[in-house]
């Protein structure tokens, strides 16, 4: 087999990112990863594929720019309104028979989900007994989140989401607005842990209650996919939840087993008993 | 010429009607798969799959991620998702930010075909009123691939086949008709 030479490129340029910085996206699903690879070329100013690894390798002032082309992820507070629907009306009454529940929004971004799930186990009257773990491997992506600073502009499909999603208060409670910007409550952020953490080379850390992770394992090919399921496998409590995004499910995972079809719709699964 | 592989198809204002002309047109036997993007009001449930499925020969599917590619199927964009095609010839489904505006986007589809498939693509750019997949279409001109754009003066809206002839001015204008008949005759 002959391959392209964009192709050879590309392989040598996410080999050269994992030996010199441990970032690993080579099990990545390969056309969307070619694509930001190319629009992150493109807008870095390089010539080939080549000459951005060659400034890789020499400038780690290139690592952070080339990781917001390869990992942000732009959400939306209660994306999916009846995904949260679902886990109020669900989940909730489960987990409400825990006397402490910990929480994990795996591949957080910048945080949307994260207050969206905070808001939400608020409004249920969970939040004093929940400790939320909220990861990415974009530390930039990270910080965004720890801020909970949002655009304005944003907020009014924000509020629409958290009222189909069955909100209780009003989203205008948890934030002020200034300057263009909706700064969300401090108060939302003080039973969140931030961390670095990778599902692709990371390992279980903590025992969780409720896992959700959505939009994050459909950029992975179907092997990483499977060893992520086995990762929120090892790390669930017996009955515990794991929610996906609207077109990822476990079907094809070998660990497909270990879960039951929870709320088929909204890709709730639920962590079997044995 | 290579031999056709796999056929794309974008479309936007008026997608149903002009596609309700091309894909029940295609007959059991027809041996290669078709990929389909369509605009769509996100955060709804699509309904595409369902009304082509009662009208067509060939099977028809909303696409799922990491699907395996079969051929003589239809696959349209679930709504809100951009559809890519992989090398090893699976489907891939993305959450990337929207493309002009678009997710589903065309011009994402289109690319990502380009690679997999080269010369053996054919791309078809129908109605609709935006500049969608006028990039793809280019690409896949330059890859070899055979490059289609519904007549604009026969489009419900010219402006996107328009602009994709615009940017690969080796595409043949056809109107409906003549692209079913097109895909007849491959």
């Amino acid at each position: 087999m002959t391959y392209k030479l964009e192709d050879i490129e590309i392989r040598l340029l996410l080999e050269a990112l994992f030996v010199r910085y441990h970032y690993d996206f080579r099990r990545y699903a390969a056309a969307s990863i070619k694509r930001r690879l190319r629009l992150a070329r493109e807008n870095l100013g390089f010539e080939t594929y080549s000459a951005l690894q060659a400034a890789l390798l020499h400038d780690p002032a290139v690592l952070p720019r080339l990781l917001g082309y390869l990992t942000v992820q732009v959400s939306e507070m209660f994306r999916d309104p009846s995904y949260f629907l679902a886990i109020r009306e669900q989940v909730i009454p489960h987990l409400r028979t825990y006397p402490s529940l910990r929480v994990w929004v795996a591949g957080c971004s910048e945080g949307e989900e994260l207050y969206s799930l905070v808001i939400l186990f608020r409004e249920e009257g969970l939040e004093d007994r929940t400790l939320f773990y909220a990861t990415d491997i974009n530390h930039e992506a990270l910080v965004k989140a720890e801020s909970g600073i949002y655009s304005l502009d944003r907020l009014q499909l924000f509020t629409e989401n958290h009222r189909k999603s069955g909100g209780k208060s009003s989203l205008s409670d948890y934030y002020s607005a200034a300057y263009g910007r909706a700064s969300f409550d401090k108060s939302l952020r003080e039973r969140v842990v931030f961390a670095d953490h990778s599902l692709v080379t990371d390992a279980v850390f903590a025992e969780m209650h409720f896992i959700s992770c959505r939009n994050v394992m459909i950029y992975f090919d179907r092997d990483l996919q499977d060893r992520t399921i086995g990762l929120f496998k090892d790390s669930l409590a017996r009955k515990g939840f794991l929610g996906l995004g609207a077109k990822e499910n476990l079907r094809f995972s070998k660990y497909s087993s270990a879960f039951l079809d929870f709320a088929h719709e909204d890709r709730i699964y639920q962590r079997r008993a044995e | 010429m290579t031999a056709p592989a796999a056929v794309v198809i974008g479309a936007s204002a008026g997608a149903l009607e002009a596609l309700s002309v091309i894909l029940p047109a295609l007959p059991v036997g027809f041996a290669l798969p078709v990929f389909v993007v369509v605009h769509l009001p996100h955060n709804r449930k699509s309904i595409l799959a369902e009304i082509f499925r009662a009208k067509c020969k060939l099977q028809v599917h909303e696409a799922q991620d990491k699907e395996i590619i079969s051929g003589g199927s239809i696959y349209f964009a679930p709504p809100d998702y951009h559809l890519l095609v992989e090398t090893n010839y699976c489907l891939a489904l993305s959450s990337d930010e929207p493309v002009r505006y678009s997710r589903p986007s065309i011009d994402v589809l289109f690319e990502s075909a380009a690679d997999a498939y080269g010369a053996a693509l054919i791309a078809i750019v129908l109605t609709g009123a935006n500049p969608d997949g006028a990039d793809g279409l280019r690409k896949i001109g330059e890859a070899g691939g055979t490059a289609i754009v519904q007549d604009p003066a026969e489009a419900f809206a010219p402006e996107m086949p328009g602009a994709a002839w615009q940017a690969c001015p080796a595409a043949r204008p056809l109107p409906l008709a003549g692209i079913a008949a097109f895909l007849l005759g491959v």
